[in-house]
């Protein structure tokens, strides 16, 4: 076994909890806080429920995971009056914000590890996802950018270096044309958010849940490496289709792709990074080049073998790619 | 007691090798329409057409149609199409539609003007039923999932008012936005076509219908809990104030008579060949459970006691999680024959009128229902097997379950006073003094 893959249990494991995070969010809260248009978000930033030792942090993600022994992570919730949003979070220094697929957060990955290194790292779940509450009214990505600008600014987070993955990537991309006051830099890790000038985004409404993400990775192997071959567990595949739901709900269609994304795409005067798989099968490297050519100066970085999840397949990479920009 | 007729209306194909018996396995929506023949599609669409014709003719009171999309089991795809037909070339029956599918609708207004126009060329024989569809409908017309029941209740409130209240008015509502309602096209019965809403297993809409005092129709679920789902809609008829009666309750299942036991036992075994549903138990197909239960289209946790049947449950990509309940206990082993399965559960009926009459006679004991429809001609049946058929139903069937009915007393929804499922003209509030006054002076 690779020295970064953890055992399919283990993985099961870390994803069972967020399946229960994710039950948790789908509750009905009251804010305490309040937001207007003309007043700073005013946000309670709530001290850690729990915070994992290193024991678990290494039984979670595998003790093969080469986390070092002092490793923690918090988590916490910051609770607008839109709705309480659920992070983690470790290290400091400048902070990276990082947005997870949409299949929802797998949970702290050997990915955030490194980037914890040398950075501030906070990873949400988005609105809807996970243990983040619903925001029942948002219709499309652009909404869950809206609310992920509260969070930097309810967190108090400046010069954020922001990190979309896949739809992430989407929510990213809509948050850097609307709102990038607090945005340092823009990574985008095999984003949706544009129609492909060829080929199509893979419509995981018409596979398994299972099947969309064996396609985000490489191959077979891969996917078997990190999840195993065995059906997934009940509660994980709960927290997907969990997930999918919340997909559903703001991007069924156009699916996973703003016809008003790109024209705004050239005005995005942050440095751009964009990184992709050079197999990525669920959204197109043509893509890329798309980015790459509507926001003025970005950078691309294909990596070669990797697929959709780059971030998982080549932790280190992606993140020594992300810490090092714009360098 | 209302009887009434139904086929699917099957893509029959023998040449392609996906149908009949030793054809290939269908997977929904796992078929390219490359295979389909036009002339065939022509062939069936009319022999179905004067199946109807011959299903008034031998005293049906109703004759049901459905809709599914992108599927060769049902060629419904467009019903009113067909319904509209009906409503010409018939005389009498009433013309059933179970149902249109609204959340599909982006625009419930056409729908309202077409179901106007239906019932006017019928003279007021519509019955129109509305459903939320399968995974598979909200795929192939692309309607967001998760907002599948708020499209439902929606373009009902709406088709309803566009029905009811004077033009021109303004809908500006959550899915559906108009700035002029004033359709050239009013229901020829008043206020409106009767509803009835088919389904098998969202107790949210058995709850709805029960509320609203629309019968509620099973669509082919198993008789212990069926019993069990129309308990349920007397209850929230109850806490709805009014008390549910035979004509709330509808029930489809599958009944094909036939001249000798030979015949209807090598017509009946049709019922689980070929482009039959292959989403009901036995059948031949490959249900693909991810698009048949697409996230948030039904509460997970919002089933009907029906949802105990496998049939209901593999049409709702449960099958996996049953199986497993079902093994808890103890395992059921395969059926071996899933014919003669599901003739001892008395999901098809299949026999000559002697041995069919007295089956019927305790499905109406069980589930007292004052509707119900033969669902009959599917699968890989031809029109002989379908005629022969109707012509028996004709001749012995329908008189024999008509009298069962009466002994039962179990009364159709024309046979009451007050026909469910039509809405009462909401009556305006008092005029004050002040504006009788206003009124009287200009």
């Amino acid at each position: 076994m690779s020295p970064l893959a953890p055992s399919s249990s283990q993985r099961h494991k870390q994803l069972r909890s967020n399946c229960q995070r994710a039950r948790q969010g789908a509750r009905a809260v009251t804010s305490s806080c309040v937001a207007t248009a003309n007043a700073p978000v005013r946000a309670r930033v709530q001290e850690p429920q729990s915070s994992y030792t290193a024991a678990h942090a290494k039984e979670r993600l595998g003790g093969e995971a080469n986390l070092p022994d002092t490793v923690s992570y918090a988590e916490r919730e910051l609770a607008l009056a839109t709705g309480r949003i659920k992070y983690l979070e470790q290290g400091s220094g400048a902070p990276v914000v990082i947005l997870h697929h949409s299949w929802g957060s797998p949970g702290w990955l050997p990915f955030h590890e490194r980037l914890a290194e040398s950075h501030r790292v906070i990873a949400p779940d988005l609105p809807g996802w996970g243990g983040s509450e619903r925001p029942a009214w948002a219709r499309e990505p652009r909404d869950i950018a809206i609310l992920v600008g509260r969070l930097l600014e309810g967190v108090d987070l400046d010069e954020v270096k922001l990190v979309g993955l896949g739809f992430g990537g989407y929510v990213a991309a809509e948050l850097a044309t609307m709102n990038p006051s607090r945005l340092g830099a823009l990574t985008l890790v095999g984003a949706a958010g544009l129609k492909p000038d060829e080929g199509e985004i893979a419509d995981q409404m018409m596979l398994s849940h299972r099947a969309y993400i064996e396609e985000s990775f490489r191959d077979h192997d891969t996917y078997v490496r990190f999840l195993g071959d065995e059906e997934p567990p009940e509660e994980v595949r709960e927290l997907w289709d969990f997930s999918r739901e919340m997909t559903a709900r703001v991007s069924w269609k156009p699916y996973m792709f703003n016809r008003r994304l790109a024209p705004l795409l050239p005005d995005i005067k942050l440095p751009t990074l964009l990184i992709w798989g050079e197999q990525d099968a669920i959204v197109p490297l043509v893509c890329a080049r798309q980015f790459e050519a509507g926001i003025p100066g970005a950078k691309l970085e294909v990596v070669a073998g990797a697929g959709h999840v780059v971030e998982i397949e080549e932790p280190e990479r992606t993140a020594d790619l992300i810490a090092g920009f714009p360098g | 007691m209302f009887i009434g007729y139904f086929t699917e209306r099957p893509y029959q194909d023998p040449n392609s090798g996906y149908f009949g018996a030793t054809g290939r396995n269908l997977m929904d929506l796992g078929m390219s329409n490359s295979s389909y023949d036009p002339k065939l599609g022509a062939d069936l669409y009319n022999r179905y057409l004067d199946e109807k014709i011959y299903a008034e003719e031998m005293g049906f009171d109703g004759l049901m149609l459905n809709e599914h999309h992108s599927t060769p089991f049902c060629m419904g795809g467009v019903m009113n199409l067909e319904a509209a037909i009906l409503a010409r070339i018939t005389q009498r029956a009433k013309i059933v539609l179970l149902g249109n599918i609204l959340p599909i609708w982006d625009d419930p207004l056409w729908l309202a003007e077409e179901l106007a126009e239906i019932d006017m060329i019928s003279r007021g024989r519509l019955v129109t039923g509305w459903v939320r569809g399968t995974g598979r409908e909200s795929v192939a017309h692309n309607a967001a999932a998760p907002y599948n029941w708020e499209r439902f209740q929606e373009a009902h409130d709406f088709i309803v008012d566009a029905w009811m209240r004077p033009g021109p008015f303004r809908w500006e509502g959550e899915h559906y936005h108009y700035r002029y309602v004033n359709p050239w096209a009013r229901p020829y019965q008043e206020p409106h076509p009767p509803i009835w809403i088919p389904g098998v297993m969202s107790r949210n809409t058995v709850a709805w219908a029960a509320r609203h005092r629309y019968p509620y129709l099973m669509l082919a679920t198993e008789l212990q809990p069926t019993v069990e789902s129309f308990q349920y809609y007397d209850e929230v008829a109850e806490e709805s104030g009014f008390t549910a009666g035979t004509e709330h309750r509808g029930y489809l299942f599958k009944v094909h008579v036939d001249e000798t036991e030979e015949l209807a036992e090598q017509a009946g075994r049709k019922y689980v060949q070929g482009p039959s549903n292959p989403f009901l138990e036995g059948n031949q197909g490959i249900v693909r459970p991810f698009i048949q239960n697409l996230p948030g289209l039904t509460q997970r946790n919002n089933l009907l006691p029906t949802m105990k049947s496998f049939a209901a449950a593999a049409s709702r990509g449960r099958a996996d999680q049953h199986l497993k309940n079902q093994q808890k206990n103890t395992p059921p082993p395969p059926p071996k024959d899933t014919y003669l399965d599901q003739t001892e559960k008395l999901s098809i009926i299949s026999g000559t009128p002697d041995t069919v009459i007295p089956k019927v006679r305790h499905v109406l004991e069980t589930i007292r229902p004052g509707t119900i429809f033969f669902w009959d001609g599917d699968g890989a049946m031809d029109h002989d097997d379908a005629m022969r058929s109707l012509r028996l139903m004709g001749e012995e069937v329908i008189p024999a379950v008509r009298e069962i009915g009466e002994e039962l007393g179990l009364k159709g929804p024309f046979e009451v006073d007050d026909v469910p499922g039509v809405n009462k003209p909401k009556e305006e509030p008092a005029k004050t003094e002040a504006e009788q006054a206003q009124i009287a002076a200009k």
